[in-house]
């Protein structure tokens, strides 16, 4: 039986690619519009916000457009989409084998290290993603299959920062 | 033709469509492998190039599905959300996301994935990110001009490079199948540890190669197609859209073009479709000339499909015949609260005439001719009364045949009385098409 719990393995990227694609060409299809992560964390976070300090929601702009007065920032697309991919991948990884309790790391860090450094970079992540207006998701992958010029710049721009400031983090994941 | 309108299938149908398409994202990113931070890191060590691959396999892919949707008739790209450009923060967004990417190893969506399997430094990630957005939020308002600027709007490489979609996407293949070669080289280097001599240069299978000439043959079948023009597109729009034209639902009597024009709440903007000579002749005050023909080019169309949604656009021609191929042309392209004036300016001209010192009836002219029906003695422009006939009086006017040129017109300007002409309203302002992306 210890056999057959071994995860199986990643499909071929080139196949995973094009299945990715038929997904998010059925999303244009359908919906008019394509695939996202961040907008969906962004209402998520408004929407947490508003049940603290709904005075200071009303009061922030950028917040405000969210859920500011009687808006409801928990029925978006995105936040259904979201839920969506969570039991997508929550049911992939469980057919795979792949869910299971775990923290993955690089070879050399600590768990410490690693604790850190993934919340400093998702902040990271989450503060370039607003800014970008979009996340690799749905800027890169959606702008990028609609040809936008802005998402084709910012793709370019995400590769190149992570690939020029790899060599400085080497020992973060070799 | 779609996209389909899914907010009139209920909030419940509408959730599910978005749920059910976020599993299939969800299941395809985890089954890539892209809930592996190692895998995700590994890209940028050069050992593991499966997010460069399953991205920009999934771009192209969807990139050819979406093109030739549109070539062949099947979606219509007007309704279809593309990513605003705003090129300096998208840029500065992506770099700074870079740093996130490389020292967190995962992005946004590839981090929810992670989660869901209970990946522990994925749910750290993610915690992140929401903290990253409300700091974000928190923070933007001191830099709000840098965030709006450099605003291009719906831009795509096709309008960039001044090339057909189907080029466009068949250079965007051929530079993604370079990166994929390029790629394969990298890994076989960077994570076998192979010498450069034992690397072969050409594609190892026969599945990668016949997939690389698929993608190619698919880019040229786009290519050999073309975009439908907007004739075309106009006859592929369903019978919504085709019915008004039918039924004149879109003729509008000129005096409720006059009434719209003394809303204050509407903007009324009357593009003028006619020679310039007849414009220059008489036109209906603050309308635009445009050249038919230029229409659909993007510097005439792209600002009437910013227009706000309290802006009714007027085409009118001297009878109605090319304003109505234009409306059609207009349509197909997406742009809304368009309407036709009922008649044209010979229609205008026996419901508000000009004094007949100025011009006299010709032989009338068929609603469909392109003829002036009027014969001018000379060139009036917009000076005349006629043209601005919700303004009772103004001092602007003109007074021509006044040999008789009445005391008035030295006091409080020269005034006239319009009769009061019934009419059925048509206008009905429409709320843009509410598109949006994901990420939005």
């Amino acid at each position: 039986m210890a056999a057959t719990k071994e995860p199986r393995p990643y499909v071929n990227p080139y196949l995973a690619g094009t299945l990715l694609g038929v997904v998010l060409f059925l999303s244009f299809y359908v919906t008019g519009g394509g695939l996202g992560a961040s907008g969906a964390l962004s209402h998520i976070q408004t929407g947490v916000l508003d049940w603290f300090a709904p005075a200071h929601v009303d009061r922030t702009a950028y917040f405000a457009d969210i859920a500011g007065g009687e808006r409801n920032p928990w029925t978006s697309s995105g936040v259904y989409m979201l839920v969506g991919t969570i039991v997508g991948g929550f049911a992939s990884g469980l057919y795979n084998r792949r869910v299971r309790l775990e923290l993955r790391k690089g070879p050399n860090v600590t768990i410490t290290t690693r604790v850190v450094f993934a919340l400093l970079g998702g902040i990271i992540m989450g503060y370039g993603a607003r800014l970008a207006r979009g996340c690799t998701s749905g800027q890169a992958l959606s702008g990028g299959a609609v040809l936008s010029v802005g998402s084709w710049a910012f793709a370019f721009a995400v590769f190149a920062s992570a690939y020029a400031l790899a060599w400085f983090v080497r020992r973060l994941w070799n | 033709m779609a996209p389909f309108d899914i907010t009139a299938a209920g909030p419940i149908a509408s959730a599910l469509i978005f749920g059910l398409i976020g599993i299939g994202f969800g299941a395809v990113l985890e089954m890539g492998g892209f809930g592996d931070t190692r895998k995700l890191a590994a890209q940028f060590y050069l050992r593991d190039m499966t997010v460069l691959k399953v991205m920009f396999t999934g771009i192209i892919v969807a990139a050819i599905l979406v093109a030739g949707a549109t070539a062949f008739g099947l979606l219509d790209m007007n309704r279809v959300w593309i990513n605003p450009t705003y090129l300096w923060p998208g840029i500065v967004g992506g770099l700074i996301m870079g740093v996130g990417f490389i020292l967190g190893g995962f992005c946004p969506g590839t981090s929810v994935v992670a989660a869901s399997t209970l990946k522990i430094d994925g749910m750290l990630f993610l915690a992140g990110v929401l903290g990253g957005v409300w700091l974000f939020g928190e923070t933007v308002g001191s830099f709000e001009l840098f965030f709006i600027s450099s605003n291009m709007g719906r831009f795509t490489l096709a309008e960039w490079l001044g090339a057909p979609v189907g080029v466009v996407l068949l250079l965007a293949v051929l530079l993604v199948l370079v990166m994929f070669w390029a790629a394969e080289l990298a890994e076989r280097y960077f994570g076998e540890k192979k010498a450069w001599a034992e690397i072969p240069l050409r594609p190892t299978s026969l599945g990668k190669a016949g997939g690389a000439a698929a993608l190619v043959l698919a880019a040229l079948i786009v290519v050999m197609h073309g975009q439908p023009t907007p004739a075309q597109k106009f006859e592929l729009l369903g019978e919504a859209v085709k019915k008004p034209v039918a039924e004149r639902a879109i003729f509008v009597h000129p005096a409720e073009v006059v009434a719209l024009r003394q809303d204050l709440n509407i903007r009324v903007a009357v593009l003028d479709l006619r020679d310039e000579h007849d414009f220059n002749l008489f036109h209906v005050g603050g309308s635009r000339h445009v050249d038919p023909a230029a229409l659909t080019q993007p510097e005439v169309l792209k600002p009437l499909l910013a227009e706000p949604a309290s802006t009714v656009t007027f085409l009118v021609a001297n009878g109605e015949g090319p304003a109505l191929a234009a409306w059609k042309a207009l349509k197909a392209s997406g742009v809304q609260n368009l309407y036709v004036v009922e008649g044209g300016v010979n229609r205008w001209l026996e419901l508000y005439p000009v004094d007949a010192c100025v011009a006299i009836p010709g032989q009338p002219a068929a609603a469909d001719a392109d003829r002036l029906a009027w014969h001018f003695a000379f060139a009036t422009g917009s000076s005349l009364p006629s043209a601005w006939p919700e303004l009772t009086a103004s001092r602007a006017f003109r007074t021509p045949c006044a040999a008789s040129a009445s005391e008035e017109s030295h006091h409080g300007g020269h005034g006239i009385t319009w009769p009061e002409y019934q009419f059925a309203r048509k206008v009905k302002l429409q709320v843009k098409a509410a598109v949006k992306g994901g990420c939005g």
